[in-house]
């Protein structure tokens, strides 16, 4: 099964992993916050990951593992 | 079986790049690079002034700082003194263009044996916002509050379009960092210009279009729209200069 793990500690809440996911499985949590003060991405529809990466590949702070 | 994790080229060290500056991802682009050629041990960067300023925390191999504009002139003697390591400068625009342009045209007139990557985000950004040399005609900085006007400001300079004048630069090629498509072809630029250099074919440059969200007041979503809708029309992508294919 494919899926994502983000690491809540480096996310920076830009969204720009959000907006590459194809199945929209990616949304910026609007009341989880890190140490840093950032709204962090969560996989609210993890069942609907095909694994592609496309969220990884756009993540400027390498912050997404995809396991496939 | 994962099928995507941080490159061990990078360290562990938390980037200080603002949320979506897009500086991260090309980070990223040249650690992976260096990693799949296997040439980490042999590898040596140099850092810019700039918002880039602290990329020696961040590439897992030697660094070596520069006075502003002056990697180009550093990495010159490095390589020559080290003939056989792989030498990268990263640099921003206004330390490329504006301080360093004279390092910069020389260093690709006398064909050094180096890779350059060099980022342009239409700003200067770690100063807060002031217009650089490839500010777009029109775009906002705190230096042009209205936007750029080629009657007060000149026109914004292409960079990759200049060094192809001269003849002794192996590659030059234009990439952006605006979605998913482009960051791939600009990981096979980049790819392409080390793996040059450590075959020993000469001067190689790789302008990166990257995001600056914050000075450009943007959320960072816009401002990857704004790249690919604007910025590629100022700065066309594309190869420009490719001796391997005889693109002269
Ligand atoms: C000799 C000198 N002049 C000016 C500065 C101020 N300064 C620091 S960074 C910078 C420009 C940075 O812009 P750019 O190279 O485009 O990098 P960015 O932050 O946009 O990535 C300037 C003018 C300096 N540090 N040293
Ligand atoms: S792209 Fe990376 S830093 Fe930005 S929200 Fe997604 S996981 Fe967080
Ligand atoms: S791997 Fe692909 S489908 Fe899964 S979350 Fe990332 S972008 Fe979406
Ligand atoms: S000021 Fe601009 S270039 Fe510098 S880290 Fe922030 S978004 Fe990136
Ligand atoms: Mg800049």
């Amino acid at each position: 099964m494919a899926g994502i793990t983000v690491d809540e500690k480096i996310c920076k809440g830009c969204g720009l992993c959000a907006n590459a996911c194809p199945k929209k499985v990616i949304s910026i949590s609007e009341h989880r916050m890190n140490q840093n003060g950032y709204f962090i991405a969560e996989a609210v529809n993890p069942q609907n990951c095909i694994g592609c990466a496309f969220c990884a590949i756009m993540c400027p702070d390498c912050a997404i593992v995809v396991e496939r | 079986m994962k099928v995507f994790q941080k490159t061990k080229m990078l360290t562990d060290a938390h980037l200080h790049y603002c949320p979506g500056c897009t500086h991260g991802i090309v980070h990223r682009l040249v650690a992976e690079s260096i990693e799949e050629l296997g040439l980490q041990e042999k590898s040596i960067g140099i850092a810019p002034v700039g918002c880039a300023v602290f990329a020696y925390d961040y590439f897992n191999c030697d660094m070596q700082e520069a006075a502003h504009g002056r990697a180009p002139a550093v990495a010159t003697g490095i390589k020559r003194c080290l003939p056989d390591r792989l030498v990268f400068v990263y640099q921003g625009d206004g330390d490329l263009a504006s301080i360093g342009m004279a390092e910069t045209v020389h260093a690709a007139a006398r064909g050094e044996k180096i890779t350059i990557i060099f980022i342009n985000n239409s700003i200067y950004g770690m100063t807060g916002g002031q217009m650089a040399p490839t500010t777009l005609i029109g775009q906002k900085a705190t230096t042009c509050q209205n936007g750029r006007d080629p009657a007060v400001n000149g026109y914004p300079i292409r960079v990759c379009e200049l060094l192809a004048t001269l003849d002794a630069p192996y590659y030059i090629e234009r990439v952006s960092t605006h979605d998913v498509k482009h960051v791939l072809a600009a990981k096979k630029a980049i790819k392409k210009a080390l793996q040059f250099q450590a075959e020993g074919r000469g001067y190689t440059f790789v302008e990166v279009l990257v995001s600056c969200p914050t000075n450009w007041h943007m959320r960072p979503v816009d401002a990857l729209r704004f790249m690919g809708e604007e910025c590629t029309k100022t700065f066309p992508l594309g190869v420009f200069r490719d001796k391997s294919e005889g693109k002269q």
